[in-house]
């Protein structure tokens, strides 16, 4: 795919080239693919690996799943084997029927507001304690390097046995903190199985767990803002507030634009926090759109594989949307990424 | 934060200031490390008191022996260190020549491609899954460690290949220059020359594949079936699940699965910072 652009574009490059090979001179009036070839064989062939393994791998799948999203397959009807019997594939075509039925139930739109809520509200979190806790470690300050180890520490565990250690804790009937809240005459808080609670719950360990990236992210941020732009600022008598209005936020902001972006996207997909924790429930109060489209695919009986494409090209659609004006809104602003 | 007024020396603040400070930071690493600690704590105690709030009673190894002796646990840990290698060499080494590509050279095809793998970056499981579990199945790999390997670097590919550009952008274009007036063909100056120089940026970039395997979930829970082929996210699940809860068994697992993570984790966080804001700024 990347490859094909390649001739008509090629004598522009060539101009803009920065390091050029000692490209091997082609026989007398080479073509223009040929001259391409030439010049570029090398850059081409050490993305070759990449764009092969996209292409078998996602693109194909992508286009296949475009595919049975405008079918009617689901478990009953896809090719299969059982024992020696091969039976062939009989859904059929039905066009745009799976994402009108989508968009006219209520299901898709739920799913979605409280999508939009999860992602914007753990991102908004994470990144503000994240911003504030990378201030506070980056300054003389003793026990820094222990502050930072303990802080990081939810990143270095692998998600998943975070999450486990979790719902040990929200447990309800025996769980830690249910019984310190017992201690102080609370009564016990279902926190995975009432629809608020769990909502609070998933956001609250999405968030445990999101914040050491942000804060990584920042502390880098930080100490790459010169300190002569602090110490002139002083000298012209800012105070510490206007010296992280003026300064360090504006010195952030190609970090955090990049940063937000990244885990907003992470955050819109995040399987494993809500299928291990909630499984989605209780009931779906919890499921996001990710989850609910796995749901239709591995958990529902028969599995409905058309209707779990369809919602995947929505989500992606919706993705696709929210990048492109983010990156436009980046740019208004003279930013060049 | 600073009181003006009195003259204080550059950097420093006063001591209630700082004693804001060390309260604010404490409770937020007290937050950060008590859950695993818990964890940590659980292991220990015998299955019948998994849940009891004080501090282990009784000392006891049994979640750890039964873990490791009774259940396929073993199985799952070699089904993972294969999977998770594999994909971490893999995903580096491609990423690494794709990223450098990007970043040196101007070539035709170059801006869709950044595009491309930024796309990739967002593509959710859901769209993936279905296609991907057919794919697998046609090619007999469903089941098959090298199956998930295939899978898991369409996640780890596209976010690392972005990382490396932006690192291999930090090292100064002089170098390879340099090498090239040598007589170094560009393979020989990526080879010999940038490469070394990148170790840190492939430390987080294989540190990133490591750590995407490893805790991935929706794929290995939908691909791998039967105990023997489990991947240790798969794996644990069925320690908890609606029939059973066998807590003392999981929280064994997981600190056993936790510690090496961890560890590698130490080693390569120095390098996080720089590796991740290089991938930053300069994207």
């Amino acid at each position: 795919m990347a490859v094909e652009s390649g001739p008509r574009v090629a004598g522009a490059a060539d101009a803009r080239d920065g390091v050029r090979g000692r490209a091997p001179r082609a026989g007398k009036n080479p073509g223009r693919l040929r001259r391409a070839l030439s010049t570029h064989w090398y850059a081409w062939a050490m993305v070759a690996p990449v764009v092969t393994v996209i292409g078998v791998i996602v693109g194909y799948p992508l286009v296949r799943g475009l595919y049975l999203s405008t079918t009617d397959a689901n478990e009953a009807n896809v090719e299969r084997t059982i024992g020696v019997n091969h039976i062939p594939a009989t859904y059929e075509s039905v066009g745009l029927d799976n994402y009108r039925a989508i968009l006219d139930d209520g299901v898709f739109w739920d799913r979605l507001t409280w999508t939009v809520i999860w992602t914007v509200s753990c991102v908004a979190l994470s990144f503000a304690l994240g911003l504030v806790l990378a201030n506070m470690l980056n300054r003389k300050l003793r026990g820094r390097s222990f502050y930072r180890m303990a802080l990081i520490l939810p990143w270095a565990v692998p998600a998943f046995v975070s999450v486990f250690t979790w719902r040990l804790l929200f447990n309800e009937k025996k769980g830690v903190l249910n019984k310190i809240l017992e201690g102080g005459g609370i009564d016990a808080v279902p926190w995975l199985n009432d629809p608020t609670w769990a909502k609070l719950s998933v956001i609250t360990v999405n968030v445990w767990l999101g914040v050491p990236f942000m804060l990584v992210a920042m502390l880098g941020g930080l100490q790459s803002i010169p300190a002569e732009l602090y110490e002139a600022a002083e000298m012209d008598g800012a105070n510490a507030w206007q010296r992280f209005r003026h300064i360090t936020l504006p010195g952030l902001r190609p970090v955090a634009t990049t940063v937000v972006l990244i885990s907003a996207i992470w955050t819109f997909n995040m399987f494993p926090v809500i299928f291990l924790l909630t499984r989605g429930g209780p009931g779906d109060a919890t499921e996001i759109l990710v989850t609910y489209a796995y749901r239709l695919s591995f958990v529902v009986s028969p599995r409905d594989f058309a209707g779990s494409a369809a919602w995947g090209v929505l989500i992606l659609v919706l993705l696709s949307l929210f990048a492109v004006v983010y990156r436009r809104a980046l740019r208004k602003q003279g930013e060049v990424w | 934060m600073k009181k003006t007024g009195t003259p204080r020396p550059r950097g420093e603040r006063g001591p209630l200031a700082s004693v804001a400070l060390h309260t604010t930071l404490l409770i937020a690493s007290a937050i950060a490390v008590l859950p695993p600690l818990w964890l940590l704590v659980t292991s220990f105690k015998p299955q019948s008191e998994a849940f009891s709030t004080a501090l282990v009673k009784d000392f006891t190894l049994g979640n750890y022996d039964h873990v490791l002796n009774d259940t396929k646990f073993l199985h799952w840990v070699a089904n993972s260190l294969f999977v998770v290698g594999l994909t971490t060499v893999i995903g580096v080494f491609i990423s690494a020549t794709t990223g450098y590509a990007v970043s040196r050279f101007k070539f035709p095809g170059m801006r869709p491609l950044m595009w491309l793998l930024l796309i990739t970056q967002m593509f959710p499981v859901a769209v993936l899954i279905v296609p991907l579990y057919n794919l697998l199945a046609s090619m007999e790999l469903l089941n098959q460690p090298l199956g998930l390997v295939l899978t898991y670097l369409t996640i780890a590919v596209p976010f690392c290949a972005w990382m490396m550009k932006g690192y291999f952008d930090t090292i100064p274009v002089e170098i390879d220059e340099a090498g090239r007036v040598d007589g170094l063909n560009p393979f020989g100056t990526f080879w010999r020359l940038i490469l070394p120089l990148a170790k840190p940026g492939l430390a987080v970039t294989g540190f990133y594949s490591f750590i995407t395997g490893w805790a991935e979930v929706a794929y290995a829970s939908a691909f791998m079936t039967g105990e023997e082929n489990l991947t240790l996210a798969g794996g644990l699940q069925t320690f908890v699940n609606q029939y059973t809860s066998d807590w003392g068994s999981l929280t064994a697992a997981a600190v056993i699965v936790a510690v090496p993570a961890a560890v590698i984790f130490g080693f390569v966080q120095r390098h996080l910072v720089s590796g991740l804001t290089a991938g930053a700024t300069k994207s």
